[in-house]
């Protein structure tokens, strides 16, 4: 079993392991949206990036498609990593503006603007739901047509497809179609309200025997965070 | 509903090809034209490739069409040194003239409308190809004249098309000389004249310079479903060309016309697959 170094920890990771799983296993947190442990991995959206140090050189590859190799020392949050995924969920974002999972993902990282034209478009190409289609369902209705600006999801010849058993999975696994975001007007393509402004649900503050969650504060909703960590998003967001 | 002929022209493709996708589908595209969905169905099926595959090949490439393609192609390029020198205004000088959108082909199926991005010959820009003809500093009004000189010479094409039967002089594709033979006449007009070889024999053969007439006659009599290989009578060289037959899938005889194009002919006797290539 190669032995490898993840942020500094070492694992024993079975061979047939990818960088990703090896993280996993370990708790750490690697962003993806085009991976599935049901799929086979696509490597398709870059989000799960991580940087490679190996003899000197560093390297920046997709976690999800790595596999593990003995001697590996991976950096899951180094400076370069999450620079380079802050441009990448930029893009789509960009690409895509009205997806709940990217504004999210967005928020979550700290992007404060969007420096592209917003494209308005209705899918990342991740591939999620062509994979879901052949793999799990056995469908194999769906496929990417055409190539470079013109790529397309679809069924062949653009009709309903004789393969196709209206199962609706490649509609579940899609970040686009389920998780709609409809904050993000025209204007702004930035929305990542959920994200960054939590609403209090207490108004108040209350003491242990009063709170009815029986933790005073802990569970996040009451008053008092709101003059924490939200107000800073929230004075961030104005400078903006 | 796969009519026989389909499924019976995808299945010798896909025997001869080893079951390669691309060059099957490269072969329907030779005898149709483009690639009709009927045909891309059975080659799923018969492949057992799903469709989308299929599909997603033939979308991928440029050069697999899935729309019919007119008879004659205008292509206007719309490269940096082209646009510069206002190759958008010949595009829609030719979308005016075709009442066509780029990409899209006229309803009588006469005109295709194509961009493409650069030809390398930026020097004499704006470039603008019809039917293989480079037309260089190309200013919008030639447009309209190129466009009715097409026409008349495809009205040309159709009455001789009517009478369906026009003379050919034809030449050996390796050493260019005359197949004509003057002194030998069938039909009333000098016949071409070959060296054919099949199973053991070896001898010479003339085929009417009628294009539409199967007339021959042989130094000895070839069985139906035979098929000879033919050789040029100065070079010896054997006359073989890249097309196969629409019918029968042989691969072709190809002869050279005087004055450009070629004719391709079925070496199977008994099969009348031909094809004028101009």
């Amino acid at each position: 079993m190669p032995n490898i170094k993840i942020d500094g920890i070492n694992i024993e990771a079975p061979k047939n392991w990818t960088v990703l799983d090896a993280a996993k296993f370990l708790g750490l947190e690697i962003p993806s949206l085009c991976y599935d442990p049901g799929l086979t991995a696509g490597g398709n959206c870059r989000l799960c990036i991580v940087e490679i140090r190996e003899s000197g050189r560093s390297k920046i590859v997709s976690s999800c498609t790595y596999p593990v190799q003995e001697g590996l020392e991976v950096f899951t949050a180094s400076k370069r990593v999450v620079n380079a995924r802050k441009i990448i969920i930029e893009l789509l974002v960009a690409q895509c503006p009205t997806s709940k999972t990217l504004q999210d993902l967005a928020a979550k990282m700290g992007v404060k603007k969007v420096r592209f034209m917003p494209k308005w478009d209705k899918c990342i190409y991740c591939g999620l739901c062509v994979r879901m289609c052949e793999e799990q369902m056995t469908g194999k209705a769906i496929g990417f047509t055409n190539r470079g600006y013109n790529l397309k999801i679809t069924t062949p010849f653009d009709v309903t497809s004789e393969d196709c058993r209206r199962c609706g999975g490649c509609i579940y696994i899609c970040p686009v179609c389920m998780a709609r975001c409809e904050g993000t007007q025209p204007s702004e393509v930035l929305c990542g309200r959920c994200e960054n402004s939590l609403q209090p649900t207490c108004l108040d503050i209350f003491d242990n025997y009063t709170c009815w969650m029986g933790l005073k504060g802990d569970c996040g909703t009451c008053i008092t965070e709101k003059d924490g960590n939200n107000n800073d998003l929230r004075e961030v967001k104005k400078n903006n | 509903m796969v009519s026989e002929e389909v499924s019976k022209l995808v299945d010798s493709l896909i025997q001869k090809y080893d079951g390669h996708l691309i060059s099957v589908l490269e072969n329907i595209q030779l005898f149709c034209n483009y690639l009709p969905s009927d045909y891309l169905r059975e080659v799923s099926k018969q492949l057992e490739l799903p469709l989308r595959d299929v599909y997603g090949a033939a979308t991928f490439y440029k050069t697999f069409y899935l729309n019919p393609r007119g008879k004659h192609i205008c292509t206007v390029c719309l490269g940096t040194a082209c646009h510069v020198r206002g190759g958008n205004f010949i595009i829609e000088e030719f979308e005016r003239q075709l009442h066509i959108k780029r990409g899209k082909t006229t309803e009588d199926n006469n005109f295709t409308l194509e961009t493409v991005n650069c030809m390398g010959a930026c020097a004499v820009g704006p470039i603008v190809i019809v039917d293989g003809t480079y037309y260089s500093y190309f200013k919008t009004l030639e447009a309209r004249k190129i466009i009715r000189t097409i026409l008349k010479e495809s009205e040309k094409v159709d009455i001789t098309k009517d009478k369906r039967i026009f003379p050919v002089k034809v030449n050996c594709p390796k050493c260019y000389h005359s197949l004509m033979d003057n002194e030998y006449l069938i039909d009333g007009h000098p016949s071409v004249k070959v060296t054919i070889s099949f199973l053991d024999k070896h001898g010479w053969y003339r085929l009417s310079c009628l294009y539409g007439v199967y007339n021959v006659e042989s130094e000895y009599e070839r069985p139906h479903g035979v098929v000879a290989n033919y050789f040029c009578p100065h070079c010896h060289a054997e006359m073989l060309g890249t097309f196969l037959c629409p019918l029968c899938t042989t691969q072709m005889v190809s002869l050279v016309l005087t004055g450009g194009g070629s004719v391709h002919v079925c070496p199977m006797r008994g099969c009348k697959g031909h094809l004028l290539d101009v």
